[in-house]
């Protein structure tokens, strides 16, 4: 065990924190919208070697070769000061990696460059209303007519579908294979006809959320990736990226942060409630979780490096949980701590998902989203299922027998 | 950058569960657990053949020089094993002797605690929660000691007891010496029985070679305790999972029933992660020495309440076998009990934490 860096990764954090000082961007940059100032100094990260570390060159990434240390020296250095790195978004976070893996080379070249600067905004189709834990289950039809795939039936859940150029999704194009078998993972362009897209509201009172009709829309057959009935292995390495996205320890740390902020002004009988003994207790107990999600990190990290991820195999199973788990403690007492502010409804400035929080009516808003990510991407029963079945190999459920 | 163990590491861990599956199996274990004393002369010269007894101490007495996370991750084995003896507290008067005793003083005790001739233990509570030593009356006057400690581990078998003075500095007691009196408490972890011990003006030699280090020793013990604490929750884990793939009830393993098994899976969750917090903790003690203190400090206590928590649950996963004398689960369910309370429970170390984070 040894936590230091060598001479040639300290080195590199060097050149990295010498790097951050073009953030925030001076002079006539500044000037620009922070949407552009955002696009431009990431541009910059791409060429200099920290942005996309690991997408090629040819994609438009940075091409370094892979070191995940040096990757985890950027990650903490580009945190530490806010500046913008790689988007992890849908596209970006997980439709890149996902190409990168199984796309052809015209899909590679046509998609993740426009995708690694947000330029191409995406969105994912898996869920469906009768489709959700059961996703394999899903009915949305992708039927063969010569050169396209023809699109009938909904998909849920669909984020920023709004706002979306294209969506990446699974469709049943054998509806006569078994479950699994007769799914494929397709593109969609979302401005095809046929597509209908209408919000939806969360509990928030934000919008983030849509539902997707699609009517005969047509998708070209070059826009499947991975072979026919084969999406769903596809999807499985997408929703691992979506996983590790939601098990961040330097977003966890950063929010017991602003929670010890929060102790600190508010006031409790007379004085900072972080002086009431009670919530002292809870403030380090919960301390304890994050302290567990950034240590186990960085033992499945070592782990992953030495070549040898199954030593590590049961705390990655768990991360998901524990991460959203641990979250909604964090926020848990955050709301305690607001007392009677804790009634106000967030507006629509506070709506703004995994971003921090400073005020009360924002915690208000982080309060009710940390259920979000419990929720998606594998909701918590359905972890625990993993956990118990492939991490302890206890029995698994009964199976219902599969339609005929 | 690593996080991990090195080959040697892993060796020594496979080696002791090794040592005390054939050595210390369940049976043996209840034997001793009924017999009261909490030690097997013959597992214990086991250990020493092992060269565990002086892991931290020096070469030149017979030690292996390795450090606070070695020791732990046998603490960790010993935990999963809920093996009995004096090898915690025998570990930590070690280091207190290598870290304050003068050059003879390390040369008349620590080969005999490194091949384990001796055995040495740790005299530090005093009343219920008196576990740091502004709250400590016992004291050296002209020599002799005053005082009583409580909850002193494996006191009447020890050849040494370090008792911890309100100074903060340590004294060593031989055992036989006039004055010093042991009074057995009926404790709870028959695996490390405890005693009340008085000291009516024992003679004693006091630890001052290098300032005072109960302090520092304590932390020691909060990184063990931790990890044996994470070793017994493992057990308590696997005893769980163990018994409900066999145990059947309505015609089925019980652990189908996916109340059961999602029982079983958030027990887990627990506990598995909480590995790295331990490890962390006890790597700091020797490499990162501003945040050791809150790092042990919070290992303990978190991981020794998730812990005595997953013994409740595991109690009531084996339903009325797990309430009995009988049962394994006890015995583990025990050893979590000590290791939460001693040296301060969860409660205790967190407003602790709270105070060297500066809140």
């Amino acid at each position: 065990m040894d936590l230091t860096y060598s001479v040639e990764h300290e080195k590199y954090r060097e050149e990295v924190i010498d790097f951050l000082k073009g953030w925030p961007l001076s002079g006539e940059d500044a000037r620009l919208p922070i949407e552009e100032q955002e696009s431009l100094f990431r541009q910059r990260g791409i060429d200099a070697g920290y942005v996309y570390r690991n997408v090629p060159r040819e994609y438009g990434g940075a091409g370094q070769a892979p070191d995940a240390l040096k990757d985890s020296i950027v990650r903490e250095e580009f945190f530490r000061v806010s500046a913008p790195w790689d988007l992890l978004n849908q596209g970006a976070g997980m439709l890149v990696p996902t190409l990168l893996e199984f796309g052809t080379e015209e899909q590679k070249r046509r998609f993740i460059p426009k995708a690694l600067t947000g330029e191409e905004r995406w969105c994912q189709g898996y869920s469906e209303p009768g489709s959700g834990s059961d996703l394999a289950s899903l009915q949305c039809r992708a039927l063969r007519d010569e050169e396209h795939y023809v699109l009938n039936g909904q998909k849920i859940w669909t984020s920023n579908a709004k706002q979306a150029h294209f969506m990446f999704g699974l469709f049943r194009t054998d509806p006569a294979a078994s479950k699994h078998a007769g799914i494929s993972y397709l593109i969609v362009d979302m401005s095809a006809e046929g597509i209908d897209v209408r919000p939806l509201r969360e509990m928030t009172g934000g919008s983030e959320f849509n539902e997707v009709f699609f009517n005969d829309a047509r998708v070209p057959v070059e826009f499947r990736v991975g072979a026919e009935g084969e999406g769903w292995a596809v999807s499985r390495a997408t929703l691992i990226h979506e996983r590790n996205l939601i098990g961040n320890p330097n977003m966890m740390r950063d929010t017991f942060e602003d929670l010890l902020d929060l102790a600190r002004r508010t006031q409790r009988g007379g004085q900072a409630a972080i002086k009431d003994p009670y919530v002292r207790q809870r403030l380090m107990e919960i301390e304890g979780y994050v302290r567990t999600v950034e240590t186990s990190n960085m033992l499945q990290f070592t782990a992953t490096l030495r070549g040898e991820p199954m030593k590590a195999m049961r705390p990655m199973m768990m991360n998901k949980l524990y991460s959203t788990d641990t979250m909604q403690r964090i926020q848990r007492c955050a709301f305690d701590l607001l007392g009677g502010e804790g009634m106000l409804a967030p507006s629509p400035e506070d709506i703004v998902g995994w971003a921090r929080n400073t005020t009360s009516t924002g915690w208000v808003e982080a309060y009710l989203f940390s259920l979000g990510p419990a929720i998606a991407g594998g909701a918590s029963n359905i972890q625990l299922n993993i956990i118990g079945e492939r991490g302890y190999g206890l029995p698994r459920d009964p199976r219902p027998p599969e339609k005929s | 950058m690593e996080f991990g163990l090195s080959e040697e590491q892993d060796l020594m861990q496979e080696t002791v569960r090794q040592f005390i599956n054939q050595e210390c199996p369940p049976t043996r274990l209840h034997e001793i657990f009924n017999a009261g004393e909490g030690h097997d002369g013959r597992i214990w010269q086991g250990l020493a053949d092992l060269g565990l007894c002086g892991l931290m101490l020096p070469e030149k007495f017979g030690g292996a020089e390795l450090e606070v996370l070695d020791l732990a991750l046998v603490c960790e084995e010993l935990g999963y094993g809920a093996f009995p003896g004096p090898f915690m507290m025998h570990s930590l008067a070690g280091v207190a002797i290598a870290k304050a005793g003068s050059s003879s003083q390390q040369d008349r005790w620590l080969p005999q605690i490194a091949n384990g001739a001796q055995v040495a233990t740790l005299a530090l509570g005093e009343g219920a929660n008196g576990w740091e030593c502004s709250e400590w009356s016992t004291e050296v006057r002209d020599g002799r000691l005053h005082g009583i400690k409580d909850f002193v581990s494996h006191a009447a078998l020890a050849d040494l007891i370090l008792v911890g003075l309100s100074d903060g500095h340590f004294a060593v007691v031989e055992t036989g010496a006039e004055g010093l009196s042991v009074e057995s408490q009926d404790g709870i972890d028959r695996s490390r029985p405890i005693s009340r011990v008085k000291f009516d003006g024992v003679r004693c030699e006091v630890l001052n070679e290098s300032g005072a280090c109960v302090q520092a020793i304590q932390d020691v013990g909060l990184a063990l305790l931790a990890a044996d604490a994470f070793g017994a929750a493992s057990r308590l884990v696997d005893l769980a999972v163990e018994y409900t793939k066999t145990r059947e009830q309505f015609g089925r393993k019980v652990a189908e029933f996916q109340a059961v098994k999602h029982q079983l899976a958030r027990l887990a969750l627990e506990v598995e992660p909480t590995r790295a917090l331990f490890w962390y903790a006890a790597h700091a003690l020797d490499h990162l020495p501003i945040e050791a203190s809150r790092s042990v400090a919070m290992a303990k206590a978190h991981i020794s309440e998730r812990g005595i928590e997953a013994a409740r649950a595991v109690v009531e996963l084996h339903g009325g076998l797990g309430f009995t004398w009988e049962c394994d689960v006890q015995l583990w369910f025990k050893r979590m009990m000590f290791d939460r309370t001693y040296l301060g429970t969860p409660e205790f170390l967190r407003e602790r934490c709270a105070n060297l984070g500066g809140l």
